[in-house]
């Protein structure tokens, strides 16, 4: 009995989504169309059709990136709520790489553009992780006002001094053909920057099982005086874990360039970041499952144009059943709150809080 | 024949293959307090939870004036009568006494009636004398209160029976005198109590009737006036207890440690040490007595390099450690130190046993190599340590928070004892451990001390301290009063220095 409660119990991710999927149903009556024929085309459309599944892959491809981008932070109780933000940023340094430093040779102009991207997610993210572990500024706050600094950064960029001159709204000129990225399905849009995805996801995984850094980090976020005892420096760690979800968020914003839009538009993320944060909390704070949830999300949004295009439905009624899984994904948590990883993480955002305000020295420096 | 209290029915309760409590009967009977003995680990705080409705015995009944009850949540045990002091205390730091104690009242307007709780609590807080100011913030109240806020809290929900588990393992030797008044006082208003400790003297002074258990079992309930300390840790350990390590005469050798004028702050940026000047040699035990707060934490920290010093040097053989890394002090010079508040400092309750037998040298090899744990390793050094120190739990993969409070304070002495150190700072190292634990850790120290390792060894009980050491040194309001030879120790003359009084 017990055992099957604790499998009921682990599958709440699921319940979430089928509770949504049947609240949504009804919304899909009151549109006036047959919500079994209206989710068949959806996730036919989405998972078992080429061209579909392609797009829901590269709806995915920013999805899990930015879904890593929360998980990280939060092993260690630290909210990142500024993917959307290292996304911009994280694509403007890709972008500029990309336009500014021709005669690079393909292959290593195309790393380059990557590690910038990167780069640039990082060195975002860097600021709230300062100021938290320097002076206790809370990140939640700041991760969220530095995504408008972001967004406003960029269009200024792109609607001035990088805008593709004539161009009828705020886009950048086109990157050279040399950068676009492979294609993971052939003739479609599908690109490399998916897979890349996924292996990190599977490296963080790796990570969090088995390594080292996992296990410090996760530390710092269960008992921060214990990890200063053992030689762990919180603050470190703080900046470290920002610094990997930075550049996660990065590289999301550099592939939606570099293997999708091949160029940078303003306002082009519409809100990845924030989807971020649902695939983690989908995939329960684990990197490996938020593959899979950021292959839903993606799949949900890919078959909601299927859907719209088949049957009339307007999309907006796909973002009220994401916004219902969202909903219920919550609800799941009030279930045994305390044992969760996320009610874990939550629990320990307050210890650390008061570590970083213990006037005492931190471990290794 | 039904005039007991409270009456526990062969209670059982296993967790997975593990039988925590096996047929256990206890009687307590009306107005009196119950002593409850036995080794770490033999199932005293699970007996407790199922009686507070933590846990779901697998078998047995309760029964509560005669009359059988079914307790499946603290609320009806609460309901029944029978409230609960943790050995870890539960209240919210940043609420007052006053909101603590009315937190999850079930049917009061709380904003309401605020002013009413506050008035009735200070009427019973003062019928009891706890002493306690109803709107104070729990958080800023010394240990010792806040437990007094704990057995408020129960009496206001009108408990009639009263469990506490291991309540004196949190104070201090004087603060335990004017905690047995208390007692006494509630006693005599008619309350029931039972009492969990590892003291035998504190038995000796304050229960009526004492249940020793062993291994989940009952292995004898008697009345006080029946038994002695001797006969007690008999029963509850299976051999004879000595109650003294042998101490040989050694010669100790150089100075190891020195701290020369140290100075340094405690947490709320006052000063803590003061001006501190000691030696430590190596083959010595060196102890540090004091009332609780006297700077003994601060001093223990800025050692092992948790704190920074104000002003002073700290020499370790000769080279100047003070900007030394807690890490490289633990790693490369060598410095183990067992801290005192162990669920804070020396363990992760969310991590398995293994993974905090490895806290301060996960990063080594052979438990790491690139970046990546080698768990069979892990596993391993787990195993050994946990039976060189006969630690109870099911398996090293289980996650510590399962063990008992002593064998939690097991797992840290193993992993701190075992890196053959140069110095060992060990801080309070037999609280909350059953005689025979306490004879072994103090074995062990002396090992230690005769491999050649310079001991610091903290403690509020005077008694131990006199066992263990060779020279006592008193700390007081972060002075250091005094250093005496061991053999020169009384209890009264180093119990002035400890009142600040100098020689
Ligand atoms: N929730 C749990 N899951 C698994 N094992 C448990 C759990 N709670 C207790 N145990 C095990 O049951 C045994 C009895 O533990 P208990 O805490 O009752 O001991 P105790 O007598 O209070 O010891 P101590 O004096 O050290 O506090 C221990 O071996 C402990 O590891
Ligand atoms: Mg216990």
């Amino acid at each position: 009995m017990e055992r099957v409660y604790r499998v009921l119990f682990h599958l709440r991710s699921v319940w979430a989504i089928i509770a949504a999927l049947a609240v949504g149903s009804i919304l899909i009556l009151a549109a006036g169309s047959n919500p079994i024929e209206a989710y068949y085309t959806l996730f036919q459309g989405a998972f078992f059709d080429y061209w579909g599944f392609a797009s829901t892959l590269v709806k995915m491809c920013p999805l899990l990136l930015a879904g890593l981008a929360v998980v990280l932070p939060l092993r260690a109780g630290l909210f990142n709520i500024g993917a959307e933000g290292q996304i911009y940023i994280g694509a403007l340094f890709a972008t500029v790489v990309a336009l500014y430093l021709p005669g690079v040779p393909g292959p290593l102009h195309i790393i380059m553009c990557t590690l910038a991207g990167a780069l640039g997610g990082a060195l975002w993210a860097l600021i709230p992780a300062l100021l938290k572990a320097y002076q206790g500024i809370n990140e939640i706050i700041v991760t969220l006002l530095l995504n408008f600094v972001a967004l406003h950064f960029v269009s200024f960029m792109v609607s001035g001094p990088m805008m593709e001159p004539g161009a009828p709204y705020p886009y950048s000129p086109e990157i050279p053909d040399t950068l676009f990225l492979p294609h993971v399905l052939p003739r479609t849009d599908a690109h490399f920057g998916v897979l890349v995805g996924v292996v990190i996801a599977i490296a963080m995984y790796a990570v969090f099982k088995r390594g080292v850094f996992g296990f410090t980090l996760a530390t710092v976020g269960r008992n921060p005086d214990a990890a200063r005892y053992a030689g762990m420096s919180v603050r470190r760690h703080i900046i470290v874990s920002f610094l990997i979800a930075g550049a996660c968020a990065g590289l999301a914003g550099t592939f939606e360039v570099l293997g999708h839009r091949y160029r940078l538009f303003h306002a082009f993320s519409q809100g990845y970041g924030y989807d971020g944060i649902v695939v983690a909390f989908l995939a329960g704070l684990s990197p490996l499952f938020a593959i899979f949830s950021a292959l839903f999300i993606g799949g949900l949004r890919s078959g909601a144009n299927m859907m719209q295009r088949a049957m009339g439905i307007e999309t907006t009624v796909v973002e009220a059943i994401q916004g219902l899984v969202i909903l219920f994904v919550a609800v799941s948590l009030a279930f045994r709150y305390k044992v969760t990883e996320i009610g874990k993480a939550i629990a320990r955002r307050g210890e650390l809080e008061q570590a970083l305000e213990d006037k005492t020295s931190d471990g290794k420096e | 024949m039904t005039n007991y209290k409270l009456s526990l029915e062969n209670i059982s309760k296993s967790f997975g293959t593990l039988k925590a409590n096996d047929q256990v009967t206890l009687d307590v009977r009306p107005g009196t307090v119950h002593a409850v003995l036995g080794e770490n680990g033999a199932g005293k705080s699970t007996l407790m939870n199922i009686l507070y409705g933590l846990y779901r015995p697998d078998e047995g009944r309760i029964l509560v004036d005669g009359q059988a009850v079914a307790i499946d949540s603290p609320r009806a045990a609460l309901a029944a009568g029978i409230g609960m002091v943790h050995q870890h205390f539960m209240l919210v730091g940043q609420l007052t006494v006053t909101e603590n104690i009315v937190l999850g009242m079930k049917g009061q307007g709380l904003k309401l009636d605020l002013a009413t709780h506050v008035r009735k609590i200070s009427e019973l807080s003062q019928s009891f004398g706890f002493e306690i100011d109803p709107e104070a913030e729990v958080m800023k109240l010394p240990i010792g209160m806040q437990q007094r806020v704990e057995i408020l809290k129960l009496l206001y929900h009108n408990a009639e029976v009263l469990i506490l588990d291991e309540p004196t393992s949190v104070l201090t030797p004087n603060e335990t005198g004017p905690f047995f008044e208390l007692l006494e006082r509630l006693k005599s208003a008619g309350k029931t109590i039972i009492f969990i400790t590892h003291k035998l003297d504190e038995v000796m002074t304050i229960a009526d009737d004492v249940t020793v258990m062993q291994d989940g079992k009952v292995m004898a309930s008697l009345p006080k006036s029946d038994t002695d300390p001797a006969n007690l840790a008999r029963i509850m350990v299976g051999r004879e207890v000595l109650f003294q390590v042998k101490r040989s005469s050694h010669a100790s050798g150089p100075v190891v440690l020195r701290l020369a004028d140290v100075s340094a702050s405690n947490t709320r940026g006052l000063t803590a040490l003061d001006q501190v000047t000691l030696e430590v040699r190596a083959g010595e035990v060196f102890g540090i007595a004091g009332v609780d707060g006297n700077g003994q934490a601060e001093l223990a920290e800025t050692i092992a390099g948790l704190r920074p010093v104000d002003s002073g040097r700290i020499f370790l053989s000769d080279s100047d450690i003070t900007q030394t890394s807690i890490s490289d002090r633990a790693d490369k010079l060598g410095i183990a130190y067992v801290p005192e508040d162990r669920h804070r400092d020396g363990i992760v309750l969310d991590e398995s046993v293994a993974q905090n037998m490895i806290l301060r040298t996960y990063d080594r090899a052979p438990f790491a190599r690139f970046g990546f744990f080698n768990p069979g390793a892990i596993r391993d050094h787990a195993e050994r340590l946990t039976s060189a120190f006969n630690v109870r739990m099911q398996s090293v993969d289980q996650e510590i928070r399962f063990l008992s409070g002593g064998n939690q304070q097991k797992v840290i002495l193993a992993r701190e004892l075992e890196g053959e150190p140069k110095v060992l700072i060990v801080a309070q190292p037999t609280k909350g451990l059953d005689v025979g634990a306490i004879e072994f850790v103090q074995q062990q120290i002396l090992v230690q001390r005769d491999r050649g390792v310079a001991v610091l060894y903290i403690s509020t009980e005077l008694e131990h301290l006199l066992d263990v050491c060779d020279r006592v040194g008193v700390l007081f309001s972060g002075k250091l009063m005094d250093t005496v030879d061991s053999s020169e120790a009384t209890p009264e003359r180093v119990g002035l220095l400890m009142a600040g009084v100098a020689a």
